[in-house]
């Protein structure tokens, strides 16, 4: 049987309200996918690499743009495109069992390989398998290499499996960079590798981190000026992206700043897409992906009721920067390794558990909710056992949802909204017991 | 060879490894740890890990494959969402369900996310238990990926040193390469002996001699290897007429034994597969002389089989380990079954496909749990590959 995805009709066009930052992130995003699919003309190489263990400030030592299959399947999702691209690349001979970010790439490719911009995105000059957290990746890669027939480089990145980096990894990965991916990086670009050239960019970096830590602790407020989620979702595009080591992420992050120390100083809750949020009534930590296909929809199921997410840990899958690490100029080649191994999906289960548990406590939530997608391993196994470590260390309750990253077959919007309704009403049950106990 | 083990024949033999496959309560390994003080069990999963430095400790390396389709799933099922494989919650069941109580150690290799992230499950369901995630280089240079893999093999010996309270000598490590070395060249003598005479070591009892090399220790597994091949050869079992093919795609989660067996009585032999890898990962022995750790990693680097785990750093060796693989075992075709849901063995399989389709080799796939029951559709599957490429091969 041949499945159909039935794209609902818009309704009525409805203003969507925007943060002046959502705006500008918006546009930057715009004006990367222009120089994007502008490279045949500008004569610009492309770097096509992932985002958890994006290394952008080395990819523009060597002039390449890069380019982010995750941020494209993702864009996909959004424009609702993707689940004909899913369906596309299962028609080709893809299991229905595997990432649908990989699918909905081999079936954009498929199916003309356009960006969002309506331009043909350019054949990547060079894969970089920056290979952290996720086995997938490197299957991607060897599917996208299939295609392009282009040179790929891998780096790989240990798992921290027993909660710590050690000297053997760190080394490991630098001589990786130095032997194997600066020289390869070198011939593909034409362009000598400059390390004080890394180190501007490092430093860029670091302070581009600074703001964007503190506008995700911003949360810590109550009420909450953020959402760590759903709008998370947009403070990290830039950094997780193209922009990290720029000056226009610098500027960026320095924006987004003021503008939520503004709305903490006027005591105001997140802009969701509805406008401003009513009463903070519920404070979440969210663990996994959202899913992008129906976003608004799921962000709206939260607002609605109150619940505003403090913390998450999808903000942290392409870089934890808040428990201190920054970009290093002054070890260059290190800081890098370090970055890649700690970003989120490659910290073991305990660690993930420590953080979760961490976050309920110092963002004062009233519990974990877990969206579990279906076709994200890195992500999805082992949550159930994490949903009750959390529960247990915290007292607080948890709650699971599943549904997919960009495969809107696995949105079940019924579903999820009647968990999460069962669940506030669990929060306030809690609450109710605790006054009466008090 | 002892006469008599000859006289005997494959069945004792064969009967035996069943009952240790059926033995969910790992009998012989507790026997083996009770019958000495201070022995240690040392868990693995699949895919690969040097079981030489376990056994150089004068631990037992026992591989653990899930819980088969006999195993009833109860505890396992809460631990995971419907859409993960089924190898990390029947492994679960036998850890919660204290079917491992006498394991003290366990080794999750690098080969998916499901299976890395169960180690630091693993951590936290039984935290008295020496747990490690054992990563191994993507990299091959001998000074970048064999030196990481030299350090990460030498924390594993220091560990399980520290484990039976006394250091791994060098002299111990090179005695047990040496052991495994001759299991792996038994191993390798039966399947190519399988390959030439298919007919006479059916696919379900070579997997079954195989799957006992996880329970036993070497020594005693090389001894039934020699005997199953001596035995095998001089039996006179009926040749039929089936095709011959290569089984990819197994090589974490297993097929039910019915599966195998279910592939042969529908008309093909199984005459190479990727089941069981840790048994046959390195390809060739591994050097006796010098640093034993470095000569672990070198036959790693440079002499180990390629799978969906692997990265294969060449795009236009990708795929072609299977091509040589039909060549070798003068296969007509591969069946590709993969566990559901298994990431690498799904995502590889395309590409591999792409790869035999350029060199002209017929092939077939579909999904099986280590649970299945159902084995008629794919007899019927297996069934019409096997009489297609019996009508119309070489036309």
């Amino acid at each position: 049987m041949t499945a159909t995805i039935v794209t609902p009709k818009p309704g009525p066009a409805k203003e969507v309200a925007k943060d002046a930052s959502m705006v500008k992130q918006k546009d930057m995003m715009a004006s990367h996918y222009d120089r994007l699919t502008s490279a045949p003309e500008t004569g610009e190489k492309v770097a096509a690499t992932f985002v958890p263990g994006n290394l952008n400030e080395l990819i523009m030592c060597f002039g390449l743009v890069n380019n982010l299959p995750e941020v494209n399947a993702i864009q996909n999702g959004l424009r609702r495109t993707s689940g004909a691209f899913v369906l596309e690349a299962e028609k080709i001979g893809h299991s229905e069992d595997v990432c649908t970010y990989v699918k909905s790439d081999i079936g954009m490719m498929a199916k003309g390989n356009l960006a969002p911009n309506g331009k043909k995105f350019p054949d990547p000059d060079v894969l970089l398998l920056s290979y952290t957290g996720c086995f997938t990746f490197m299957k991607w890669f060897e599917l996208l290499r299939e295609q392009y027939k282009c040179e790929t480089i891998m780096l790989h990145t240990p798992y921290m499996g027993d909660g710590k980096i050690t000297p053997n990894m760190i080394e490991y990965m630098v001589k990786q960079l130095k032997d194997e991916v600066i020289p390869k990086l070198e011939r593909i670009s034409g362009v000598k590798f400059d390390i004080d050239r890394l180190r501007e960019y490092l430093k860029k970096s670091a302070k581009a981190e600074d703001d964007l830590v503190w506008v995700l602790q911003s949360a810590k407020q109550k009420p909450s000026p953020i959402d760590a989620y759903f709008g998370g979702i947009y403070y990290i595009g830039p950094i997780f992206g193209a922009y990290r080591g720029t000056d226009d992420a610098i500027e960026y992050y320095k924006f987004l700043r003021e503008e939520v120390a503004d709305r903490m100083a006027q005591g105001q809750g997140p802009v969701t897409p509805d406008g401003d949020m009513g009463k903070e009534k519920y404070r979440l930590v969210v663990e996994g992906p959202p899913n992008y296909t129906n976003f608004r929809q799921f962000w709206k199921m939260f607002y609605d009721e109150g619940a505003v997410v403090v913390a998450s840990s999808y903000t942290k899958v392409g870089g934890v920067y808040d428990f201190g690490f920054r970009h290093d100029p002054d070890k260059p080649l290190e800081t890098l390794a370090e970055y890649c191994l700690g970003v989120y999906t490659n910290r073991s289960l305990p660690m993930r558990i420590d953080m979760l548990s961490n976050y309920i406590k110092e963002y004062e939530a009233d519990g974990l909710l877990i969206n579990s997608i279906k076709s994200c391993n890195s992500f999805s196994a082992g949550q159930l056992l994490i949903m009750r470590e959390v529960e247990k260390r915290t007292g607080k309750p948890a709650a699971f949802v599943e549904s997919d990253l960009v495969d809107p077959r696995y949105f079940s919007a019924a579903n999820i909204k009647n968990r999460l309704e069962s669940y506030f009403q669990m929060i306030e049950q809690k609450r109710a017991g605790a006054r009466s106990a008090a | 060879m002892d006469a008599s083990l000859i006289k005997s024949g494959t069945a004792p033999i064969v009967a035996r490894a069943q009952a240790l496959f059926d033995d969910l309560s790992f009998a012989a390994a507790r026997e083996w740890k009770a019958a000495q003080p201070g022995r240690k069990v040392i868990g693995y999963m699949p895919l690969y890990v040097p079981r030489e430095l376990i056994h150089a400790a004068n631990m037992l390396p026992l591989g653990i494959l899930g819980g088969g389709d006999q195993l009833e799933v109860i505890h396992g099922d809460a631990y995971y969402q419907s859409y993960i494989c089924r190898i990390p919650r029947s492994t679960v069941e036998l850890g919660v369900t204290g079917r491992l109580d006498f394991v003290d150690g366990m080794l999750f290799p690098s080969i998916c996310d499901v299976i890395r992230n169960l180690s630091g499950m693993w951590k936290m369901l039984f935290p008295q238990v020496y747990v490690r995630y054992f990563d191994v280089p993507q990299t091959y240079r001998d000074d970048i990926g064999g030196n990481y893999y030299v350090n990460e093999l030498a924390e594993l010996r220091h560990d399980l040193g520290e484990l039976r309270g006394q250091p791994i000598t060098d002299e111990e490590l090179r005695r047990s390469i040496a052991l495994y070395n001759e299991n792996r060249r038994l191993v390798r003598e039966l399947y190519a002996f399988r390959a030439e005479r298919p007919w006479l070591v059916p696919a379900a009892e070579v997997y079954l001699v195989l799957r006992a090399g996880l329970v036993l220790p070497v020594e005693e597994h090389s001894t039934m290897l020699l005997a199953y091949l001596a035995a095998a050869k001089v039996e006179d079992r009926p040749r039929r007429d089936n095709c011959r093919v290569v089984l990819t795609g197994a090589f974490c989660e297993q097929p039910p034994l019915n599966l195998i067996k279910s592939l042969e009585l529908s008309g093909c032999y199984v005459v190479d597969d990727d089941l069981l890898l840790v048994t046959r990962w390195l390809t060739g022995d591994v050097s006796t002389e010098g640093e034993p750790l470095r000569s672990l990693a070198t036959a790693f680097l440079h002499h180990s089989e390629s799978t969906a785990a692997k990265y294969e750093p060449d795009e236009k060796e990708k795929g072609q380990h299977l091509v040589r693989a039909v060549a070798r075992s003068a296969a007509e075709g591969v069946i590709f079954a993969a566990p559901s849901f298994c990431d690498p063995a799904l995502l590889d399989r395309p590409m591999l496909q792409h790869v035999l389709k350029k060199a002209g080799i017929p092939f077939i796939a579909f999904k099986y749990a280590e649970n299945s029951g159902q084995m008629q559709p794919i007899r019927e599957q297996a069934g019409t590959f096997a009489d297609s490429i019996k009508l119309w091969s070489g036309t």
